[in-house]
């Protein structure tokens, strides 16, 4: 077989024309893998003594079916499911500066499928979007607290996990992997994790000289010394969220009178600001602000350009959080958004994104293929006792007219 | 003055109609059924939707939900400073493209000769590229390295310039002055030079001339380029949205926060309604002071 007949094959391959099993078998791959594998010491520990006797005989393709996941290798690379048609685009909302480019474009290669990415600043706008119907969205990035409102109003769809075989529940954290179960408890999973994060605040040391470690001192700053310098999220759940911190009430309460307390801060505070915005890193970036309510990976990729910018979570508490891929119902690009979905939930694959956007990810065997700067990074992994006093984000402040009316008038105010 | 014989076409002096009358209003109502249809169907039924949405609820999860209720019209007094600023913005933006738009045209039309062709493609040249990359251009030059880094190295002290009413009257004038410059443009080219050169001769000043001679008859004009840039600001989203940094509310922006955050598409609609109420009675004012002196003027701009 010449090279050319050789890429032939390849290509045919790679669009779906030809299963793994008729090209292993044409170009001799197979049998040539088999006979390595039973040669070679093997390099794992797990499947590859089992794998290496029962390829030797007959073709090699049947030795790497991906039927279960307990059968791949989780530290191998992610390979397109074949006999498959992905068609060639798909529609991807997501959050900013979330994604490496080249993972994405990696997965084109491998897929010929182009991703369309839609940025949204909040889970309420993707809501609304998806609310209003017609988006053609196909995988969708929610936060935790999204999927009881998501799942009753049935704009997702449980995941058909024979579809995500590199995803292994066993090494997901409980607590973050739970909110995904739609109703609480049932089987029916609506995502797999992307990442975990924090919500505090990053300060410019450079002119930020007083220390700051709590909401107090984050409030009470922003009217005084750094007035003009500050930004909060533009997104109810943060903002009244971290405002309600201050008084030390819960961060999803929505009780009427320690809203309205939360509501005159924000008023208080508003002439100080410099922006209410969650694209906050230009001006972070440009010494616009000085100090920015900030999620994790934000954090860590500003620190990693500007190291004096420095993460702070208050001590009072805040949010963890987690996110999450899910695919859309009705998804115009079904196949290819559950592809999309198996290709992150490859450990080898997640870790390399998290290098570029500095989250924290969930999946252990990816936290093992970590470099060691992000392991011992505290901003990405915080000490337990930073974490102890933060909560996860509650579905009810997403559907309470009271939060999301007192948003609203503090930034027409 | 329609000529004599369209008049006469489809009624006779006696006010029966003749045998081609019924043709003529057919040939007339096919011409107009696209666009009749175009208002009716892009324009009427979504106004309807408005209308029926604003008197209803907000669903649980956020919609609409029907219901019957003026609820939301009343608590529209809660986004009075978003109104007030949307108004009074709306209002010195226009001014002010006034005040920078008629030198150039007035410019452009007596005094730029041969070079008038090269510099009204030059005022249009922006246009040609997005509006969201022209406004986003504004956030670096005002933000913290442009601008006020200059004034900073110049010894005036460190201004802040975005996220300000500042900033936003800026790009308004910035991207709405093509809009008031081309009818001014027309309006003063049109004037007839010979009037200028009479009230010169009958002993008016330079001053005077301009006050009573060209800013009257070049009237319509200017209320032409007012509305055009008046009504599209009202309805402004982006230029507060980027260079107000959440801190400029103008109705755009609270509608879209009442849509997509909050979610409540009742009191979305009624805010909407309440804007179109808003711009009617604000054109209405112009319209009325435009046509004020314009019966004595009527003769002279023929």
């Amino acid at each position: 077989m010449d090279r050319n007949e050789f890429l032939k094959h390849y290509h045919a391959y790679q669009r779906g024309h030809i299963s793994r099993r008729t090209f292993l078998q044409v170009t001799g791959l197979g049998t040539a893998a088999a006979v390595i594998a039973a040669c070679a010491p093997s390099a794992t520990t797990s499947p590859a003594p089992s794998e290496a006797p029962s390829a030797a005989p007959t073709t090699g393709a049947a030795s790497e079916a991906p039927s279960a996941s307990a059968g791949i290798d989780p530290l191998a690379d992610w390979t397109p499911p074949q006999g498959v048609s992905l068609g060639d685009t798909l529609e991807l909302t997501t959050w900013p500066n979330y994604h490496d480019p080249k993972t994405l474009d990696r997965f084109t290669e491998l897929t010929g499928v182009k991703i369309n990415v839609t940025v949204f600043g909040s889970n309420e706008e993707m809501l609304a979007k998806l609310q209003a119907g017609g988006t053609g969205w196909d995988v969708l990035v929610p936060t935790n607290y999204t999927f009881e409102t998501y799942g009753k109003l049935k704009l997702l769809e449980p995941l058909d996990l024979a579809k995500i075989p590199r995803f292994d529940a066993s090494r997901y954290e409980a607590r973050f992997l739970m909110p995904a179960h739609y109703p609480a408890g049932s089987p029916d999973l609506y995502g797999i994790n992307k990442d975990w994060g924090t919500t505090g605040y990053v300060i410019n040391t450079k002119h930020v000289t007083k220390p700051m470690t709590s909401w107090k001192d984050f409030w009470d700053l922003a009217r005084t010394d750094y007035s003009g310098k500050v930004t909060i999220h533009d997104y109810q759940l943060t903002a009244i969220g971290n405002a309600l911190k201050y008084f030390g009430y819960s961060f999803n309460s929505v009780d009427p009178k320690e809203l309205a307390d939360a509501e005159k801060l924000l008023l208080d505070v508003k002439p100080h600001l410099f922006a209410i915005t969650s694209d906050y890193q230009p001006p972070m970036r440009n010494e616009d602000a000085w100090i920015a309510m900030a999620w994790t990976g934000d954090a860590v990729q500003l620190n990693r350009d500007i190291p004096e910018i420095h993460y702070v979570i208050g001590k009072e508490g805040g949010e963890i959080w987690s996110d999450f891929f899910a695919v859309v119902a009705n998804a115009p690009h079904r196949e290819a958004a559950y592809a999309f979905l198996d290709y992150m939930a490859t450990p080898k694959v997640a870790a390399k994104d998290a290098e570029f956007h500095g989250y924290p990810v969930v999946d252990s065997a990816a936290i093992e293929l970590l470099p060691d700067s992000m392991k011992s990074n505290p901003i990405v992994y915080p000490p337990a006792d930073q974490l102890a006093p933060l909560e996860f984000g509650a579905a009810v402040t997403l559907t309470d007219p009271n939060r999301a009316e007192l948003w609203a008038r503090v930034k027409s105010a | 003055m329609t000529p004599p014989s369209l008049a006469t076409a489809s009624t006779s002096p006696t006010g029966q109609k003749t045998a081609g009358g019924w043709r003529i209003r057919l040939a007339t109502a096919l011409m107009l059924a696209p666009m009749s249809a175009w208002y009716f169907f892009l324009l009427v039924v979504p106004l309807g939707i408005l209308l029926v949405f604003s008197v209803g609820e907000r669903a649980p999860e956020g919609g609409y939900q029907p219901g019957l209720t003026l609820e939301n019209y009343v608590n529209l007094s809660t986004r009075a400073t978003a109104f007030g600023n949307t108004l009074w913005m709306a209002a010195a933006g226009t001014v002010l493209c006034i005040l920078v738009g008629y030198p150039l045209a007035y410019y452009l039309a007596t005094r730029a000769g041969t070079k008038k062709t090269v510099l009204l493609i030059l005022v249009i040249v922006p246009f040609w590229t997005s509006f969201l990359i022209r406004t986003y251009a504004w956030l670096t030059i005002l933000g913290n390295t442009g601008i006020p880094a200059l004034l900073e190295a110049g010894g005036l002290g460190r201004v802040v310039l975005l996220n300000t009413p500042f900033a936003v009257l800026l790009g308004i004038v910035y991207n709405y002055l093509p809009l008031m410059v081309f009818p001014l443009f027309v309006s003063l080219e049109r004037l007839d030079k010979r009037l200028l050169e009479a009230s010169k001769d009958l002993g008016a000043g330079r001053w005077a001339t301009f006050r009573q001679v060209t800013l009257p008859l070049t009237l319509p004009g200017l209320l032409s380029g007012a509305i055009l840039v008046f009504i599209p600001i009202m309805g402004e989203y982006l230029i507060p949205a980027l260079l107000g940094g959440g801190k400029v509310f103008f109705v755009g922006n609270a509608l879209f926060d009442m849509y997509l955050q909050s979610r409540n598409w009742p009191f979305g609609s009624a805010a909407a309604i309440g804007l179109i109420l808003v711009v009617l009675v604000a054109v209405s004012f112009y319209l009325w002071f435009g046509s004020r002196g314009r019966v004595e003027r009527q003769v002279s701009l023929l």
